[in-house]
């Protein structure tokens, strides 16, 4: 095509130019892929925590670069060592950059020193999704666990996360909370940063 | 009552819920990513990715046709015009152009030059016959088949391979007209 202005070729995608972060698509495009994602993962697995699994699994992979795209673009290359510091990262940065708005609350757990609660009414990926009874406990908002755990372990705090579905009074759909255990050796590090 | 004024591709992606696209590439790159993981062999994964495109296509025709209230296209043209121009913007928020109509107007190219599927993306030497953004052709067969006409959805340029945009052939193989469930006479 001659005159038409030609994109410029980079050789290496290293080299490409990052963008700003602020193209959007529609929901209903990212709903379709969404659930394409649950449907052949449903495919491939035998029961309810293989799938909860591999949409970890795949909400890993997504967390480690989102982790790596912020740090880069919003931190100035700078990231967080401190336990409150990275969870209000995932709070506040990582939640509005993926879901454009932050969390609606962080809470430390009451029973166990190294749990920690983000919770959310209504998850974006689970929007426009219905869990048939017989799927039980069965929660896509493990995609989201998986994308925290993929923020969390490669920045240094690793943690068993998991989404779970906590019944609210008054409200027909019950709220959702992503449930984060740190493994000993963070407290071990906080207590000793002081 | 006249029937509603078809909406533009832009009026209709403003007034959509949107997503930050990052988000979307990267769950799209980490369903690729799977897939590879599982199937291992390239070309099962491109048929994979065209099947899980097709549906998408399926239902997706029915929210394009719902949100933007186009009447009927009178030949294949405006079908790939609509395509173009309004689908993909109020879907990924990018616009296509459409080009290189052959002598029937039967077969024509899609172009984009901006596809947020494949931000940050690089394809290794092992992966070399991906086409990676084979979803896009399924969701295109998926979504014509749903208004009655058969094609066939190829790749000719793909910048992943060192091409300068993403050029999608789309061939319109048959009408295949409503079939009613019922005989007139019965």
């Amino acid at each position: 095509m001659i005159g038409t202005g030609k994109i410029k070729q980079y050789a290496n995608v290293l080299d490409k130019p990052l963008g700003k972060g602020k193209q959007e698509v529609s929901l209903s495009a990212f709903a379709f892929l969404f659930s394409e994602l649950v449907q052949y993962n449903q495919t491939q697995v035998d029961n309810i925590s293989e799938l909860e699994t591999r949409l970890e699994d795949a909400g890993y992979a997504v967390g480690a670069r989102v982790l790596e795209l912020l740090c880069h673009r919003d931190k100035g290359n700078r990231r967080e060592t401190r336990l409150l510091g990275i969870l209000s990262f995932v709070h506040s940065t990582v939640w509005k950059v993926l879901f454009g708005k932050v969390a609606d609350s962080l809470e430390k757990g009451t029973e166990h020193e190294d749990e920690y609660m983000i919770s959310e009414k209504e998850l974006l990926v689970n929007r426009f999704i219905s869990i048939p009874k017989d799927m039980g406990t069965f929660h896509c908002g493990a995609f989201v666990a998986g994308i925290v755990k993929g923020v969390l372990e490669n920045v240094g705090f690793p943690a068993v996360v998991t989404a779970h579905f906590v019944p609210v009074e008054g409200q027909q759909r019950p709220r959702t909370t992503i449930l984060i255990k740190f493994a000993e050796e963070v407290l071990r590090r906080e207590a000793r940063l002081g | 009552m006249p029937p509603a004024a078809p909406r533009s591709g832009d009026a209709i992606f403003a007034s959509v819920e949107r997503v930050n696209a990052e988000l979307f590439t990267l769950t799209y790159g980490a369903i690729v990513r799977q897939l590879l993981t599982d199937l291992e062999e390239v070309e099962e994964v491109n048929k994979q990715l065209d099947q899980m495109g097709y549906n998408i296509g399926i239902r997706l025709i029915d929210e394009f046709l719902a949100k933007s209230n186009v009447s009927r296209c009178v030949d294949f043209k405006e079908t790939a015009e609509m395509i173009a121009k309004v689908g993909f913007k109020m879907f990924l928020g990018v616009t296509a152009s459409v080009m290189n109509w052959d002598a029937d107007g039967t077969c024509c190219s899609i172009v984009l030059e901006d596809n947020p599927l494949v931000d940050f993306v690089e394809l290794p030497d092992t992966c070399q016959g991906l086409y990676y953004c084979n979803i896009l052709s399924g969701v295109i067969r998926g979504a014509l088949e749903m208004v009655a006409m058969k094609t066939e959805v190829t790749w000719i340029r793909d910048m992943l391979r060192g091409d300068d945009a993403y050029e999608l052939q789309v061939k319109l193989l048959k009408q295949v007209p409503e079939e009613y469930p019922y005989k007139d006479d019965e």
